[in-house]
């Protein structure tokens, strides 16, 4: 279907005589034909259909009047400005940390990449349980040294939030640490030395020469975490599955729960309620990434 | 210290290196300590899982032999779901490098009409959170009466891996030079003998990257696992995983035995192809 509407689109239209193709644009469109039927099939469709299926305005009314929906709103906005700018400085000064050229601090780059590396589910699974107010790990330490019970970390919506929140920065903090520390390594040597020879201070060094040379990477890597932390469906669900009472949902778990308690309207209505937050993201980062 | 050594450069010396430590080990525990946990279940009988000690009293390896012969009725297809992850995973990694190997050079090398328009609508597909897809895509499988095989989550989980990987590629393939192309085309060859014999050999460590990244993200997914699949005989090994959590009387430290199993290969690959990963896909990544 899409190779008769490239044949019919090549055809020059000031000649009723249809050119012979080249072998080099029969072979091209032949093989650009996967990914376009698997994108039709796959992306547009499934795309269309949504929000079809999210088309009726009772569905919207039917959200914003719930709660829980008003709430994810908040706690997406919350992860999004707080989680993400912890992680981004964090990994901005740790990238910093890992330019030393130390042998234990090569080892620690290694084993800092582990949760990168590793999948999210075990070790997700495996703070949860190490924050179980009673038998977790940290609250069992905690009362060993305080002789107070620990906090119900999972229990309090806050709380449960900010665990997530952490937990998601503990699995992504690596990967833009590399990221920036691959900046860094791009800078010139020459303009340090300069600045030395200028009797630069650490500060000065990385106000007028580090921070110049990252600034961009820095903000296309902060658009493009926050496209991923609206998506990022593991950290939040796995952790606390949207608890307590529904009070840790973010956008992206809250569409999945909307999708088991059958009321599939609601979830793909959420959906596109996240869409004026991911769009305008996206329009950036393809401007940037197409230049 | 490459400056001159003036008296007491050893001591400053050794004061750069302790306040290096006060970053490194912090940075350490952080890391370790969600990992360290995981192993320490794996390791403790099950009466002393809970026990909070650092280091178990009899540290065993029993569980892992519970896991191995599916001595629990949590892991009675252990080895089926295990096989499943990996079936799927590599399908994936293999389907992925066909289609995004044919685009790319497709889009990059035969300069095909409307190439930059798919790479962009595939670059919109690549920024657009997978989970905000996910509800239509398991709509979609339902009306393809695909739901619950595991082709869904194949066709869905190579759906999701292709546009980065043709953008990696295209990146790449951009790069070699043009004058090969000619060449082979003054000697009368083909495009097909352009893209055997002279593009895929060149573009080999790309392929491996994007085969692995694949590959990965395959291996790891949860949510479209979780929803495209529900047999026991079906599921991937991070589905059965999640089924733990399901069950009051949930075995944790087979649960976490079986995730620590599930997280090694995965971790072994990407440090095997670390070099690979880095070069490929670091560069393609982000421009600055």
């Amino acid at each position: 279907m899409s190779a008769a509407a490239v044949q019919a689109d090549r055809a020059p239209p000031e000649s009723k005589v249809r050119r012979p193709w080249t072998a080099a644009e029969t072979w091209g469109a032949l093989m650009l034909i996967p990914y376009v039927l698997v994108f039709l099939a796959f992306v547009l469709y499934p795309v269309l259909y949504g929000f079809w299926l999210a088309r009726h305005p009772s569905s919207y009314v039917a959200l914003f009047g719930d709660p829980i929906f008003r709430r994810s709103v908040v706690n997406t906005l919350i992860f999004l400005v707080v989680a993400i700018n912890v992680k981004m400085l964090l990994a901005l000064l740790l990238s910093g940390f890992f330019l030393h050229e130390r042998w234990w601090v090569r080892w620690l780059s290694v084993i800092f990449i582990l949760p990168w590396a590793v999948p999210a589910i075990p070790t997700i699974l495996s703070v949860r349980f190490m924050l179980n107010p009673e038998w977790g790990l940290i609250n069992q330490l905690w009362f060993r040294w305080t002789f107070e019970d620990g906090p119900n970390w999972l229990n309090e919506p806050w709380l449960a939030l900010t665990m997530a929140m952490a937990v998601h920065i503990w699995k992504s903090l690596p990967f833009w640490t590399l990221m920036m520390l691959t900046g860094r390594l791009a800078i010139s040597a020459d303009l340090y030395e300069a600045a030395s020879v200028d009797g630069a201070t650490k500060w000065h060094k990385f106000r007028y020469v580090t921070w110049p040379s990252l600034q961009t990477m820095y903000f296309t890597c902060t658009i493009l975490s926050m496209i991923w932390t609206l998506g990022d469906f593991n950290s939040v669900y796995l952790l606390t599955g949207g608890g307590p009472a529904d009070l840790t949902h973010v956008l992206a778990t809250l569409g999945v729960r909307y999708l088991r308690l059958d009321q599939i309207d609601l979830s793909l209505a959420t959906v596109v309620c996240a869409m004026p937050l991911v769009l305008p993201l996206v329009y950036i980062m393809m401007k940037r990434f197409s230049k | 210290m490459s400056a001159p050594r003036r008296p007491g450069w050893f001591l400053r010396g050794v004061a750069t290196d302790a306040k290096l430590l006060l970053i490194g080990i912090p940075v350490f525990l952080w890391t370790i300590l969600p990992i360290y946990h995981l192993f320490l279940f794996s390791i403790s009988p099950k009466d002393q899982a809970m026990s909070g000690k650092l280091w178990p009293d009899h540290p065993t390896l029993n569980n892992f032999i519970i896991v191995f012969n599916e001595r629990h009725h949590f892991l009675g297809n252990f080895w089926l779901q295990f096989w499943n992850s990996f079936f799927i995973a590599a399908m994936v990694g293999i389907l992925t490098l066909v289609v995004a190997t044919f685009a790319a050079f497709s889009i990059s090398r035969l300069k095909t009409r409307f190439g930059g328009t798919v790479m962009n609508l595939a670059l919109f597909t690549y920024f657009v959170p997978a989970a905000f897809l996910a509800v239509p895509m398991y709509r979609t499988m339902g009306i393809y009466g695909l739901l619950n095989t595991q082709w869904a989550l194949i066709l869905a989980m190579m759906t999701l891996a292709a546009p980065y990987a043709i953008w990696v590629l295209k990146q790449a393939s951009d790069k070699l030079p043009r004058e090969l192309d000619e060449a082979a085309v003054v000697d009368g060859a083909t495009p097909m003998q352009l893209f055997r014999l002279v593009y895929l050999p060149l573009m080999a460590p790309s392929l491996v990257a994007v085969g692995v990244y694949a590959l990965l993200l395959a291996w790891n997914e949860y949510l479209y696992a979780f929803l495209l699949l529900s047999r026991d005989t079906d599921v991937t090994l991070p589905v059965a995983l999640g089924n733990f959590l399901a069950a009051d009387d949930s075995p944790w430290e087979l649960l976490m035995t079986t995730g620590l199993i599930y997280a090694i290969p995965p971790a072994v690959i990407y440090y095997v192809f670390k070099r690979y990963m880095t070069a490929g896909l670091t560069s393609g990544a982000v421009k600055s």
